[in-house]
């Protein structure tokens, strides 16, 4: 709707996290082609975590997530993704909240 | 550690976690809360406003070292269109009070603050662990928990669920359901920075004085939404909040609806300036009455966002979180000191406590509401408010049309976008809603 482009890692350099490398806490089950709510995720996630890949599926990279939990309301009980909270002390850590 | 048996433990050190632990610690009982951040508030976002009189019933003398921002003075509620916004501002020398009713506050050091009571009221206060698992006997009943840490099950006799709208332990042993996305909505916020002078000559503040915005209308893109912009001592609150379904099916990206509503011409010159530190995004929950899961069980209560407890049209959830975490523990330290054990029907004093209380009171209050604004999101939010842009600008735009032909046209403009019979409808159904 605006013009103006609003660039996500822009945002997200802001925020301080700790990521658990080789941890990540979602998960995205293997599939042929996504669900309207997975395929939702791609826009509506507000740290952009999901895209869609080469191959049409959405992958999740989920080192800028600030653990709001939006996809897992959409898509944790169809079972399209999997959802826990990070290891102790990692992920994001606000500074304000 | 995992010899020890404790009172109470607490998972979650947000608002109602360090309620219940400060309430159960101060009584005596010995308390273990387990928080997963780096620090307690670390992972808590909030607008955010500390309605005062709940905390002062647990910790009378706050005032005193709390991390306060500003103290509320003035309450804009704006209706926008894309250009304008329709104001009714609330600004009283009252609350220049002794004892002020209502503060704004940054959840990381203000949840710091909260948990030095915690400690100093005697409960062990363990961060950066992850509680995986709830740890139940054969019966069911909850005998302690499992966490991310080595050392096996933690026991207790009773544990507090306070672990947020995200509350996976509670879904997990099928206590409650997850969330429905019309239930929930997606907020995200910015903190901008900028000087306490600038602030207080953009707001006409003085001292620690402090000013809220909360917006409603095309902001939202017809989604069920509201913009809220909270003043800090050097920083602004600034963020915005939709249903998830909503989100959803109108794959409104969150982050440029923050920036749009950034750059409404309304909003613009109040941050100009400003340095951006934060970005966060939480889930609310905005179910209301009706979204309200069981509450108590063998061994376990739930209190807080985990409980869906927030009122969404006054904007209240801190408050209900730190009340129901307090119930929680005065519930838990009454049923302690009878000697009674931990059962369903004994924790059932919590719901009894909390039914008499104004969380539950206020939520049933508004019980239809939640149903009525967001099943009806477009009139509500995209044409009602545009309608009052164009009535406004008609009132006060003197161009030579006669007065008579303004108000036709008002009028004539309100029902062809509804229908005498739909606004009727909406004002009857309003009505009773709120009731």
């Amino acid at each position: 709707m605006t013009a103006s482009v609003v660039r996500i890692e822009d945002k997200l350099y802001q925020n301080r996290y700790l990521v658990d490398a080789g941890r990540p806490h979602i998960k995205v089950r293997q599939h042929q082609s996504p669900s309207p709510n997975l395929l939702a995720l791609t826009v509506v996630c507000p740290a952009k975590c999901y895209e869609v890949n080469e191959d049409g599926q959405v992958e999740v990279t989920a080192d800028g997530c600030m653990e709001c939990g939006t996809c897992r309301v959409l898509c944790e009980e169809s079972g399209d993704i999997d959802w826990s909270y990070p290891r102790g002390g990692f992920g994001v850590l606000f500074k304000f909240g | 550690m995992t010899e020890e048996r404790f009172d109470a433990i607490v998972v979650g050190a947000g608002m109602s976690g360090n309620a219940a632990a400060y309430t159960m610690a101060s009584r005596g009982l010995k308390v273990l809360q387990l928080e997963r951040g780096e620090y307690p508030g670390s992972k808590n976002v909030q607008g955010a406003i500390l309605y005062a009189s709940m905390l002062e019933t647990i910790i009378p003398d706050f005032r005193d070292d709390a991390p306060l921002e500003r103290h509320l003075i003035e309450q804009r509620f704006w209706v926008t269109d894309d250009t304008s916004h329709t104001g009714m501002h609330y600004r009283s020398d009252d609350f220049n009070e002794p004892a002020p009713n209502r503060y704004t506050i940054i959840r990381a050091q203000f949840d710091k603050w909260f948990s030095r009571k915690v400690r100093a009221a005697g409960a062990i206060v363990l961060c950066e662990t992850t509680v995986t698992e709830l740890a139940l006997d054969a019966a069911g009943k909850v005998i302690g928990v499992h966490t991310d840490r080595a050392g096996g099950v933690i026991h207790a006799n009773v544990v507090v669920l306070a672990e947020g709208v995200n509350g996976l332990l509670g879904t997990r042993a099928r206590f409650r359901k997850v969330p429905k996305p019309e239930a929930v909505a997606l907020a995200v916020k910015e903190m901008h920075f900028l000087p306490e002078e600038v602030i207080n000559e953009r707001f006409g503040l003085t001292g620690d004085q402090g000013c809220v915005i909360e917006a409603a209308g095309t902001i939202s893109r017809g989604m069920a939404g509201l913009g809220f912009l909270y003043t800090n001592k050097e920083s602004i609150s600034l963020g915005i909040g939709c249903l998830v379904s909503h989100f959803a099916a109108t794959l409104e990206s969150p982050y440029a609806l923050l920036d749009a509503f950034k750059n409404h011409p309304s909003i613009r010159p109040l941050l100009a300036g400003s340095e951006i530190k934060e970005y966060a995004a939480h889930l609310i929950p905005e179910g209301g009455f009706k979204a309200i899961p069981q509450l108590f069980g063998d061994g376990w209560v739930v209190v807080g966002d985990a409980a869906q407890l927030n009122n969404a049209v006054h904007r209240e959830g801190s408050n209900l979180a730190m009340t129901s975490g307090r119930i929680a523990g005065e519930a838990i330290a009454a049923i302690k000191s009878r000697k009674h054990p931990m059962t369903s029907d004994n924790l059932s004093l919590y719901k009894a406590m909390l039914d008499k209380s104004f969380v539950l009171k206020d939520l049933r209050k508004y019980k239809d509401m939640p149903a009525l604004l967001h099943t009806n999101s477009r009139n509500f939010f995209t044409t009602y408010p545009q309608l009052m842009s164009q009535a406004a600008q008609n009132f006060v735009r003197v161009d030579g049309t006669p007065k008579i032909e303004k108000e036709r046209a008002t009028t004539a403009a309100l029902i062809k976008a509804r229908s005498r019979w739909g606004l009727v409808s909406d004002a009857v159904r309003l009505a009773l809603a709120w009731r």
